[in-house]
């Protein structure tokens, strides 16, 4: 039996296996989806298959591939089996805009160790974009009747609520990053909040946003002629944006910006001493976390086709840290992963479990109080989350790796530029060492985990 | 315009006043805290919001038992705010010792995610306990001095004279406490370095206890006033009110317990008569719901143009 294990542990390293062990595994849970009850259950686990494939050794594209087959191709088609596909769409579709929202949030949290607690206003500011301009709001206050605007003008309006919300993150960003970070995580907070109350009262003296009343009957997004409305149409949507995001998050990471963010994140004088300009680079790491934001709120408008300013409540901004938190700062699958898992208790667990409360309590099984039911406790369990994260796991349940590099691969490349180079003094020959910077700029994490550099 | 502006002016004083006394006090908790730990406790706001929540409930309880009539009302009201400054009191230090002691040693981001963590189940916690008890989360509580003085055109609910007595009282021991007791020099001991208070024998964490004691206990007896004056409370009060009291805790320099008091009222004062004056002044276009914004705007001002705030001193960060 002993000797048997590290064979089975070889095998298991190659990536063919892997690649026959994670198809079975993703066949079986697409078909319970397909064909099983409880769908949301076979829905986890199909989403597990992807992360069982982040850890894999298969190459990188074909990681890509598989994912977009299993999201684009396998989930749709075995979700549409059942009855409830539409709604089914609409979950992941929420979920879809969520993990990108989460995703923004981590560049500002994760990477640059900004604390932003206002970030669902970047995402009211999209929302409005679209929500004003495609319909018949804006002839409130644009004379002539020009709007809505087509809808064929969303793929458009994408880039401009992506700017607008950038542009309002420096903005917010150049007051309060010269001064000590603490302040900002209360004046985004306070950010968050008043970004609600302009919005609840611009119905006046010029009505923009129609107040409290909120804005409706907003124009549908056309591609080609075809106008989108039903849930699965937006969630391929949501999935090539997704897509575009993760790509872009993934690259910024490890680019020369990324790597200043984590350097800051880890010690801000030591970062400046080592010629990080200070404000310019926490000021991007803002911009391009709102941006995510305002990005998914012009969706976020096309799809519901009602905005008001409920939904942009400080609830919702603590919802997106938390799903930050919960999966791990910093790190891409962590964020995914407490994003879809937030979004699900939010939207499908806790009305579920309420409903259930609820039909007991009816049939007089037991007494229970509605102040006490699941759906309202929403601040209760996220503050929960968020004191047990914080206190005893505050790197999430999948911490971020930094990544590392084998002193004697870094010897070799150096010794090649050396030979290369010979000596002589060429500062574009640098990128022979990639690992330097990188390395560097990680120190103080990288101590801890014990790296090799 | 001018001459209406001014007939207003007074009773704009005098309930900008009453306002700034209860941010005065708030804020005193959040400078205490950050002085000494520097920290903002995001769960401040929660704590005035939980003692405006105890000392509705005392109030209604005795109300209830029909206690209320025959006891004396100053006497009702003092044993409400002792009662409520206790039991908010503890609270802070058991928030201290659950949420913010394990994590002194962490990067400066974590304890603020706890905080915020702490603040979330405080707000749900209240809410269910009032909506369990009493069917709604927003609760009106028993007024003991409901009555109006009038002084020529200035209207006075009398409960505000409390409100600024108390609120005088509490600050002046507390300057008190902190220049002229052992265990206030202690305090300023613990704010400038830790690790050398500790060596002149001073327990660093007793002294920090204590310090979110006091800072939770006048949130605690504020937010007893508060619901005496303004009615009506909700459990989300606590956010809006902590935020504003901050934004004063900034504007006298954080870390100064008399810049926080100053700024508290100079905050309270200005958004009465924004309240006031914002719809007039700008003809009908901005109006008095605009007030939240007008606070924030100030926090925004200052951490421009004096970081520091009025009575703070820039510190140089040393490596």
């Amino acid at each position: 039996m002993k000797d048997r294990m590290p064979r089975l542990r070889a095998r298991l390293r190659q990536p063919r296996t892997q690649a026959m062990l994670l198809a079975a595994y993703t066949a079986l849970s697409a078909a319970g989806l397909a064909f099983g009850g409880l769908s949301i259950l076979w829905f986890l686990l199909l989403l597990v298959s992807l992360l069982l494939l982040y850890y894999s050794d298969l190459p990188r594209m074909v990681k890509w591939v598989w994912a977009g087959v299993v999201v684009a191709v396998l989930l749709p088609v075995c979700a549409s089996n059942g009855s409830s596909y539409e709604s089914f769409m609409e979950v992941a579709t929420q979920m879809g805009i969520f993990v990108a929202m989460a995703l923004g949030l981590n560049v500002v949290v994760g990477f640059a160790g900004l604390l932003d607690l206002g970030f669902i206003a970047f995402f009211a500011l999209g929302a409005y974009t679209y929500a004003i301009f495609f319909s018949d709001q804006a002839n409130h206050f644009i004379a002539g009747h020009h709007f809505p605007l087509s809808g064929d003008l969303f793929w458009l309006c994408l880039p401009v609520g992506l700017f607008v919300a950038a542009l309002f993150g420096v903005l917010l960003g150049l007051p309060v990053l010269r001064v000590k970070g603490d302040y900002l995580a209360i004046v985004t907070l306070g950010f968050g909040e008043i970004i609600r109350i302009i919005f609840n009262n611009l119905d006046k003296p010029v009505n923009i946003t129609n107040g409290a009343i909120g804005i409706s009957s907003v124009q549908a997004p056309r591609f080609f002629g075809i106008s989108l409305s039903f849930p699965h149409q937006f969630y391929y949507l949501v999935l090539v944006l997704l897509a575009i995001v993760l790509y872009a998050v993934q690259r910024l990471e490890h680019s020369r910006v990324g790597r200043a963010w984590k350097a800051v994140r880890e010690d801000e004088i030591a970062a400046q001493a080592m010629g990080v300009p200070l404000v310019r680079t926490k000021l991007v790491a803002f911009a391009v976390g709102a941006s995510f934001s305002g990005l998914m709120g012009v969706v976020f408008a096309a799809k519901q086709a009602f905005i008001d300013p409920t939904s942009f409540t400080m609830l919702e901004s603590i919802t997106i840290l938390v799903m930050v938190i919960l999966g791990g700062m910093g790190s891409l699958p962590g964020v995914v992963v407490g994003a879809c898992l937030v979004t699900l208790l939010n939207i499908q667990l806790m009305p579920e479990l309420t409903n259930w409360l609820n039909t007991l309590t009816t049939a007089g099984v037991i007494n229970f109080p509605s102040a006490l039911s699941p759906s309202k406790m929403q601040r209760l369990i996220f503050g929960i989350i968020l004191i047990l994260f914080a206190v005893f796991r505050p790197q999430g349940m999948i911490p971020a790796k930094t990544r590392r590099y084998d002193d004697a691969v870094l010897s070799r490349l150096a010794a090649e530029w050396r030979e290369t180079a010979g000596g002589a003094r060429r500062d574009g020959a640098h990128p022979a060492v990639p690992g330097y910077t990188s390395g560097h700029a990680a120190g103080q994490e990288g101590a801890k985990e014990g790296a090799s550099l | 315009m001018i001459a209406q502006t001014l007939q207003s002016l007074p009773q704009v004083l005098v309930d900008g006043v009453t306002l700034g006394a209860v941010y005065a006090t708030v804020a005193i908790g959040y400078t205490m805290v950050y002085g000494i730990l520097e920290l903002i406790n995001f769960a401040h706001g929660e704590i005035f919001m939980s003692g405006a929540f105890i000392g509705t409930a005392i109030l209604l309880v005795l109300n209830g038992a029909g206690w209320l009539a025959h006891l004396p009302k100053l006497l009702v009201l003092l044993l409400t705010l002792l009662v409520a400054m206790a039991l908010t009191g503890l609270l802070g230090m058991g928030i201290e010792r659950v949420a913010y002691r394990p994590l002194r040693h962490a990067p400066r981001l974590i304890p603020l995610i706890s905080a915020i963590g702490v603040s979330f189940v405080l707000q749900d916690v209240v809410r269910f306990i009032a909506e369990w008890r009493t069917g709604n989360y927003i609760v009106t509580g028993v007024t003991l001095y409901g009555s109006e003085v009038n002084f020529g055109s200035i209207t006075v609910k009398s409960n505000a004279l409390f409100v600024l007595g108390a609120a005088v009282v509490m600050m002046a021991g507390l300057d008190l406490f902190v220049r002229k007791t052992k265990w206030g020099t202690a305090m300023r001991a613990v704010a400038q370095d830790k690790d050398t208070a500790a060596l002149m024998s001073i327990n660093v964490n007793r002294v920090i206890a204590l310090t979110f004691f006091m800072g939770s206990a006048l949130g605690g007896a504020t937010g007893v006033l508060f619901a005496q004056q303004y009615g009506t409370i909700d459990p989300y009060i606590g956010f809006i009110l902590g935020l504003k009291a901050f934004t004063a805790a900034v504007l006298g320099g954080i870390g100064n317990i008399r810049g926080a008091m100053f700024g508290g009222f100079v905050l309270g004062i200005l958004e009465m008569f924004a309240s006031a004056e914002l719809g007039p002044l700008t003809g009908g276009v901005l109006g008095a719901e605009y007030k939240d914004v007008f606070a924030f705007i100030i926090l925004i001002a200052v951490l421009l143009f004096k970081p520091e705030g009025l009575f703070g001193q820039a510190v140089k960060e040393k490596v």
